[in-house]
């Protein structure tokens, strides 16, 4: 469903639920690539400052419906397509992508819209070159967000859809399914499956091999003025942060 | 409505079973009187003993002051423009129109969308993906296409509300000025609405006219609905 990438630059993504690992692995990978003098750009879900406000309000008035839900996180991946990601691939960039298109996928379908719909919506992106999707238990992820994080957040608990009048109950039912939706991509989507409950350093590991095998033989675009100046004023990084806490959720 | 249909795969978690109300809607470019027609209408439709609803694009209090906000700033690129659209359309669709149509009211929308289709095409979107986007979205049982010609658009926005950025297409620059721009934009807009008159049952009327004879045939054919 979705084109494939025939610009210079490299799409690289990490998938998986909260708790996962995905983040921890992305922030430890750009640094290793940058490292190597590489042009990298990481692009975050659901961080675009056009759409930000609208979201802020339909998560506090609880505004949301699953298409609801489901478009206006779209407009948000399709501001920072047109207007940071696809123009840095165009240029021969790395971009590392912390969740993409298929986060939509599985998420929208969790909570019940339909899997042809959600996909054609997100039809005009490209697919990665590499998606690594982070597979963990239930159980796993949902001790390292419990254990880092205050409050799982209404959204993100799938408080929405009625599973349950009790939060931590709800969220286990709709990770559950998230873990589903992505379970069945893997063969449709062309995921890479890493079991995200190694140590973080042997996951690192992989996540290191997977991307080199990618990217021999490739140039991109030169970097020459590694580590005097930021590849752009706009360039997001990865939150430190990540790096220390294994356990590092992303807004939903 | 007699039967509930989609024109995809409407809303799965939500299925709808019946909806007495009925869905009316004016469509044609801008400047072609649907907002005239559509308050006539209501107190018509209201002095008739029926209880109307009325909504319109960028209307969905969810989305209103980021697409505004958006709008200003004309930083909006093309998908984004789009889907923050297609936002507000599901948005009312699900929280206004629906509740409304389960209620047996009247609901008359200014646009639908077929208008956000028709500008998304003309700014080169795929018209299949554009489609399929609104999977969702209830089959009206009237849609109404107000058709003006140019000439006609040019005289009422004159004496009217005068040429802006949006309805003149300028972002995407069909030509250096307002008036130039306007007349390419709108052109290119009535002949998408020419190619979905077909493809989505449009009742075509000639919006060319004076706003009482419009008004009569838009009565004469609501009628049939009663």
């Amino acid at each position: 469903m979705l084109k494939p990438n025939i610009y210079p630059g490299k799409l690289i993504v990490v998938e998986g639920i909260d708790g996962s690992g995905k983040s921890t692995q992305i922030d430890l990978l750009y640094k290793w690539l940058e490292a190597q003098g590489k042009s990298v750009y990481f692009s975050e879900w659901n961080s675009s400052e056009l759409v930000k406000s609208t979201t802020r309000l339909a998560k506090d008035q609880k505004l949301f419906t699953p298409t609801t839900f489901s478009i206006l996180q779209c407009t948000d991946f399709a501001d920072r397509w047109e207007n940071l990601v696809l123009p840095m691939i165009k240029a021969g960039v790395i971009v590392l992508a912390d969740r993409y298109a298929f986060t939509g996928f599985a998420r929208d379908v969790a909570r019940g819209v339909d899997p042809m719909w959600v996909r054609n919506l997100y039809s005009f992106a490209l697919q990665p070159d590499v998606v690594m999707y982070f597979r963990a238990p239930l159980d796993v992820a949902v001790e390292r967000i419990t254990s880092s994080r205050a409050k799982i957040k209404y959204y993100e608990a799938g408080m929405d859809l009625g599973l349950s009048d009790n939060r931590t109950t709800s969220f286990r039912l709709f990770q559950q399914r998230i873990i589903d939706e992505y379970d069945k991509m893997i063969d449709e989507c062309n995921f890479t499956v890493i079991d995200g409950t190694l140590p973080i350093q042997k996951e690192q590991k992989q996540v290191r091999q997977i991307v080199h095998k990618a990217l021999e033989g490739w140039e991109g675009l030169p970097n020459p003025e590694k580590q005097t100046r930021p590849l752009s004023s706009t360039r997001r990084k990865p939150a430190s942060k990540t790096a220390v806490q294994p356990a590092q959720g992303d807004a939903q | 409505m007699n039967e509930t249909a989609f024109y995809g795969a409407g809303f799965p978690y939500n299925p709808i079973k019946d909806l007495p109300g009925k869905l009316i809607v004016l469509e044609g470019t801008d400047g072609v009187g649907r907002s005239t027609q559509s308050q006539l209408l209501r107190r018509w439709l209201e002095d008739e003993g029926f209880a109307v609803s009325d909504t319109g694009l960028r209307r969905s209090p969810m989305t209103q002051p980021g697409l505004d906000a958006a709008k200003q700033g004309h930083t909006l690129s093309r998908f984004a423009m789009s889907l923050f659209y297609a936002t507000d359309f599901a948005d009312r669709l699900e929280n206004q129109i629906i509740p409304a149509l389960k209620a047996g009211f009247f609901v008359l929308s200014d646009r639908y969308f077929y208008s956000i289709i028709a500008r998304d095409v003309v700014r080169g979107a795929d018209p299949d993906w554009a489609r399929g986007v609104y999977g969702f979205a209830l089959k009206p049982d009237l849609v109404l296409y107000l058709k003006a010609d140019v000439p006609h658009l040019i005289s009422r926005l004159v004496h009217g509300r005068g040429f802006n950025y949006w309805e003149s297409g300028m972002d995407v620059r069909c030509a250096d000025n307002l008036y130039d721009s306007f007349c390419i934009y709108q052109t290119k807009l009535i002949e998408q609405f020419d190619q979905m008159a077909e493809e989505f049952n449009f009742v075509t009327v000639d919006a060319n006219r004076p706003v009482p004879v419009l008004f009569e045939d838009l009565r004469r054919v609501i009628k049939t609905l009663f």
